[in-house]
């Protein structure tokens, strides 16, 4: 099925979700949200462009293959940052104990490396939420279309 | 004011939540599940929690609807 009207709104709401989305991830020290709010908030981005715009065409890009690839950037983004730490003989995940940089409290750049861990998480939680709705809506083979009563 | 407000929003919670379950259509049981995960999270808000308010809205009242909706389309829509 094929709207003009909801493709082409979404075609312009998709930016602004997305960037929305990206804000909350990398403000997440700063004021509420972080990580899974703001992957979730891309995810339904993702989910609004790709329902107005039939799912088939998301498959270009955010397949199963890459939608995994992605899953695993993010988690292991998150072990890799946690693993610095230790490395530079602190505990796992110390943050500015090891040594990252604190920057200017209330700025954007602050509190070490809390912000790359938010940004890893996002990454991962858009990517799971986003395959788990396009699995449903398009898996098995079906339409992938609500039926008629 | 705010106690009022208070008191509203939780008539229309409790409320919302009696006709999900009292709807017999799944797909307007969805709909309806959306409206309480938005009044939740405008709930959050006004208990100072804007962090869980953020996460209610993008999770209750988006994700949760399209996995739902997903699944009637699946399965049927009138409950038995």
């Amino acid at each position: 099925m094929h709207d003009l009207i909801l493709s082409t709104i979404a075609g312009y709401l998709l930016p602004l979700i997305t960037v929305y989305g990206a804000y909350v991830i990398t403000h997440g020290h700063l004021s509420p949200g972080g990580g899974f709010a703001g992957g979730t908030i891309i995810a339904a981005g993702l989910i609004l462009a790709a329902l107005s715009w039939g799912f088939h065409h998301a498959e270009k890009v955010f397949n199963e293959n890459s939608l995994g690839n992605l899953d695993t950037l993010g988690s292991s983004g998150y072990v890799l940052i946690g693993l610095v730490a230790v490395f530079r003989g602190s505990l796992f995940l110390t943050n500015l104990g090891a040594g990252f940089p604190s920057g200017t409290p209330g700025k954007l750049f602050s509190s070490g490396a809390v912000w790359l861990l938010g940004a890893a998480v996002g990454v991962k939680v858009a990517a799971t939420v986003f395959g788990l709705v396009a699995r449903i809506w398009s898996g098995g083979g079906a339409s992938g279309e609500v039926d008629e009563p | 004011m705010h106690l009022v407000f208070s008191a509203l929003l939780v008539v229309l919670l409790v409320s919302c939540g009696l006709a999900v379950e009292r709807t017999r259509d799944l797909l307007g049981a969805v709909v309806i599940f959306a409206s309480y995960s938005l009044l939740m999270a405008i709930n959050w808000q006004m208990l100072g929690a804007p962090d869980v308010a953020i996460t209610e809205a993008a999770v209750g009242a988006g994700v949760t609807t399209l996995l739902l909706i997903g699944a009637v389309s699946r399965t049927r829509r009138r409950e038995e």
